[in-house]
């Protein structure tokens, strides 16, 4: 399968992007690893006819310590956020969960900025993210702006992210609370049916692929957070969610799945 | 770009797979195309040392890079000719053969180029840790118990 014909640029920095991205407006999309858009492209499912590569900007690829954050950059590649010793150290569920993305070769192409701004309510980083509380930085023609991961999902690949802005780096509050993350597929390299990440002793808890946009299994997290056990905090995971109904499971049985897989990873979180 | 280490310079579509320039314009046809949906990992190869597959990325997107295929394995093609035969081959190509870890073939050379791009990342593995390095390479002959072996077997020499 051969996508439809686009133009090609490449971008040497993030500004020269968003100069790029005002130019040719909504028929650009920035390319990163391109493991979720290409396939979307050879699809037909996506026909931009500008793509503007974003990957070859080194100096979006960093990991360092900033004021009590973990600082990520927007093109730091899976594989870099598996190895990476401060990842470990400082989120380590960030770290666990990037290696849980596709397959090896998968993940060294694959970035953080990548699948943040893909938006697939199905993705594990986004969920890992919204876990965790992350910031994501977004810049645009006007400056930078912080948009705390819980307001940055729309919908289905849908973000507030604007036409001409593009995610430069991705920050995370850094915490050594207990985490765990399930994933519930029946292949090895499949998505996530149902996945669960918690973060901070369940002080956030997300859900993967249980609506159209990762989401926070708010009512958990408020059970959590007034002292409620982890099979009673799980038993609300479901809470005000709309999961999709697919070849995969019904709508009936992700509930069920959200409050199983809920309920053991607060436990190997370490709540009682 | 390099290809087992030769220059390469062509003008490409945009809209040309990394796995289809590969075979049509330089013509190493040793990259198999499977899936074609970055699922099976029969076109993996290596960009820059790394195992990538080759149906997910654009020609465009691997300009300057250097690329590894399986032609560029055995000995004598790392040192720019051509390779003879099993008198140079790679340990992987050899542990491959040795335990036997092909049945119908189709699969074997992304399986290589994973299996040594592994290796390159976790020299000592444990059986289950092969198993989950070559998540992404599928055989339809289900031939997964010999590669795991070869690979095992490799990681002893390589």
């Amino acid at each position: 399968m051969i996508p439809a014909a686009f133009d090609y640029k490449v971008a040497d920095s993030a500004e020269a992007a968003i100069s790029m991205l005002g130019e040719y407006g909504d028929e650009a999309k920035l390319l990163a690893g391109g493991h979720s858009l290409i396939p979307m492209m050879k699809f037909r499912l996506a026909t931009p006819t500008v793509l503007i590569d974003v990957a070859r900007i080194a100096d979006l690829s960093y990991v360092r310590q900033d004021n009590g954050h973990l600082a990520i950059g927007a093109m730091t590649k899976h594989c870099e956020l598996e190895t990476n010793a401060d990842v470990a150290a400082h989120a380590p569920l960030l770290g666990h969960v990037a290696a849980l993305v596709g397959d090896p070769s998968v993940r060294h192409r694959g970035t953080l900025g990548g699948t943040l701004a893909h938006s697939d309510p199905a993705s594990d980083l986004p969920a890992a993210v919204l876990a965790l509380e992350g910031v994501i930085v977004a810049q645009g023609p006007g400056g930078t702006r912080q948009i705390a991961a819980a307001d940055f999902f729309t919908g289905y690949f849908e973000s507030v992210l604007g036409e001409d802005e593009m995610i430069t780096e991705v920050r995370i509050p850094t915490g050594t609370g207990g985490w765990n993350y399930q994933k519930f597929n029946r292949r090895a390299q499949d998505w996530a049916i149902v996945g669960v990440g918690v973060a901070d002793g369940g002080k956030g808890i997300s859900l993967v692929n249980m609506g159209s946009t990762p989401l926070r299994a708010t009512a958990a997290e408020a059970a959590i957070a007034s002292g409620a056990s982890a099979s009673e905090a799980a038993a609300l995971a479901a809470e005000g969610t709309a999961p999709p109904q697919d070849n995969n499971a019904d709508a009936e049985y992700r509930t069920h799945l959200a409050k199983v897989l809920t309920e053991r990873a607060l436990k190997a979180a370490g709540v009682a | 770009m390099t290809v087992n280490g030769q220059a390469q310079s062509h003008d490409v579509e945009p809209r040309t797979l990394l796995v289809h320039h590969i075979r049509e314009n330089v013509g190493m046809t040793g990259t198999n195309i499977g899936c074609d949906t970055s699922s099976c990992g029969a076109c993996t190869i290596h960009v820059d040392g790394q195992s990538v597959k080759s149906c997910t990325m654009l020609a465009v997107q691997a300009e300057g890079t250097d690329i590894t295929t399986i032609e560029g394995l055995a000995d004598s093609a790392r040192n720019g000719g051509i390779a003879v035969g099993a008198e140079d081959w790679h340990p992987m190509q050899e542990a491959f053969q040795q335990c036997h870890a092909l049945q119908c073939g189709y699969c074997t050379p992304g399986m290589v180029m994973a299996a040594t791009s592994f290796l390159k990342e976790n020299a000592n593995p444990t059986e289950h840790e092969v198993r989950e390095g070559l998540e992404g390479n599928l055989c339809r002959c289900t031939g997964y118990h010999n590669i795991v072996k070869a690979v095992l077997s490799a990681a002893g020499e390589a």
